[in-house]
């Protein structure tokens, strides 16, 4: 008797068959079940899947149209997680000190430029993928009022929007110090010299800031602190606050 | 109440089905009709009480003698407790006299409650919900169309376009890394990083509390986040909002005029300068 060794279709008919292939999806998964275009399976695709979270499984056509929401918070989130992703990778070359003499940080800059496989793009990635967030979070809240999407019942989703707005700025901010050179040293100084104009509590606030009196190692420490850990676990919170209530406000505004 | 048991007529329904049977109706159509006409000619002849008392048999007064107690422990068991038994007793006085839309809830005592001897395993799927306590969502159906494929296929090129796009920039475009930092040495310019351009140039023109602290901080921050509390205009059409639309505008690109002003505009001791002559000092 010849043995006939099975198809690829078969072994994935088999594989499917699995206990543990189907205990990765939903009962009524088209992972499980198998996917038909049709309308039915098309409805499960969404319902049956993580992104469920985000999208509901039926959308008002008009969302679809580039020219409405121009994909800009989308494509702001997928920047932030973009960023999560180069950021942790930067951060198996990166200390943030800078003592006298040390320079730690600048040193490994250097090293993430010219020794680490593929650091120099994974920096310019970050580098460029941050100011490219700001701009899209920026245009994102111009489209949000032009289309007149923060009316109600979005009244709350525009206020949160607009602290994820800051945070941005925040995280951008607190990145910008990171690499220890000239133009980050400085435009932290000069960024910061405004807190200092703060009424009341001046000198608190450019103490809190900068953790002493002038940008120094303590500030690279602070900055590097709220930058990966403090900064985005606020976001994330804020974030899950703003994809929630989308779709609890009735998902994508308009037609205008 | 089972079916069975519900009291009827015996004479309308079989003068009920006979009809309808002979009208050619179908059997079970003709079934049903009959019954409800037996039940309706039962009940208009005895009233509605001997409908509650056959009832009864199957344990009504056993529950209602049970109720009564526990009513009356109630309040009881709250002024033990040192709450104020007429608070508890009050809305139901309320409720009886005049109709009110809203219904106090009894202060939560952090008892846990007891499992009742012989309940079931299951659980019923049927609350008692108070009419305020609906949520009415009420949403038109509208054009709709599926998520999966239309909108997750266009998300996903717009997420491999800006994915391409920056990777191709970043290989060809090195970010900046200038010398060492050093303290002691200000660079001539001295400039934030672009997005807050736009305040270093308000610098030039406003005290520093000003342009540092009300602009940024009351009126884009708190102003921005207001936008929605001010502007109670509830149309979206663009025709019937030209003053918000002006408004934004303007504060839009009274931003960017600075920012840009900012970024090229300005050299050496953070004076005016033409980039296409002097050249630009800007660093991302």
């Amino acid at each position: 008797m010849k043995l006939k060794p099975p198809s690829p279709s078969e072994v994935l008919d088999r594989f499917r068959e699995t206990e543990v292939w189907k205990s990765m999806f939903r009962p009524g998964s088209i992972f499980r079940k198998g996917y038909k275009d049709t309308s039915r399976d098309r409805a499960l695709a969404t319902m049956n899947n993580v992104l469920y979270h985000l999208h509901p499984v039926k959308m008002k056509r008009h969302g679809l149209k580039l020219t409405y929401t121009f994909c800009l918070g989308g494509l702001s989130f997928f920047l932030f997680i973009v960023l999560t992703v180069t950021g942790i990778f930067l951060m198996f070359f990166y200390r943030p000190m800078a003592d006298v003499g040390g320079a730690v940080a600048y040193g490994d800059m250097q090293s993430i430029r010219t020794s680490v496989f593929f650091g120099d793009l994974v920096r310019n990635l970050h580098r460029w993928g941050a100011h490219l967030m700001v701009l899209t979070v920026t245009l994102h809240m111009a489209r949000v009022f032009y289309t007149g999407a923060y009316k109600p019942p979005r009244e709350f989703n525009w206020v949160v929007g607009v602290i994820l707005l800051f945070l941005t700025l925040g995280l951008s901010f607190t990145g910008y110090l990171l690499p220890w050179d000239q133009l980050a040293i400085w435009a932290v100084t000069v960024g910061t010299s405004l807190a200092g104009y703060s009424p009341f509590v001046a000198k608190q606030a450019n103490f809190i800031l900068l953790g002493g009196v002038v940008v120094g190692p303590q500030t690279l420490l602070r900055w590097y602190t709220l930058h990966v850990l403090a900064l985005p676990f606020v976001t994330v919170l804020f974030l899950s606050v703003h994809f929630w209530r989308i779709r609890k406000d009735g998902g994508i505004s308009g037609p205008l | 109440m089972a079916r069975e048991d519900t009291p009827l007529d015996q004479e309308t329904l079989d003068r009920v089905l006979a009809e309808e049977l002979a009208k050619g109706t179908d059997r079970r159509v003709a079934d049903g009709r009959a019954r409800s006409a037996a039940v309706r000619a039962y009940r208009a002849a005895h009233g509605e009480a001997p409908a509650q008392a056959a009832a009864a048999p199957s344990g009504a007064p056993e529950a209602a003698t049970q109720t009564q107690p526990a009513q009356a422990e109630t309040p009881a068991a709250a002024g033990a407790q040192g709450m104020a038994a007429p608070a508890v007793a009050a809305p139901a006085v309320a409720a009886a006299v005049v109709p009110s839309p809203v219904r106090e809830a009894p202060l939560p005592t952090g008892n846990v409650p007891e499992a009742k001897k012989g309940a079931p395993e299951k659980h019923r799927l049927l609350a008692l919900v108070p009419p305020e306590g609906i949520q009415r969502v009420e949403r038109e159906q509208g054009d709709r169309i599926n998520v999966w494929p239309h909108l997750l296929i266009e998300e996903f090129v717009a997420l491999l376009l800006m994915s391409a796009g920056m990777i191709i920039f970043s290989t060809f475009v090195n970010a900046p890394l200038r010398e060492l930092a050093n303290p002691n040495l200000t660079p001539n310019p001295s400039k934030a990083p672009w997005y807050f351009l736009g305040l270093q140039e308000l610098l030039r023109y406003f005290h520093p509390l000003v342009a540092g602290v009300t602009i940024p901080f009351v009126i884009i921050l708190a102003g921005l986040a207001a936008a929605p509390f001010i502007d109670r205009n509830p149309s979206t059409k663009p025709g019937d909002r030209k003053l918000a639309i002006t408004m934004f505008t303007m504060l839009f690109m009274f931003g960017a005029t600075l920012t840009i002003i900012g970024s090229f505009f300005r050299g050496t001791g953070y004076n005016w300068v033409w980039p296409w002559a002097q050249g630009v000092f800007f660093e991302l």
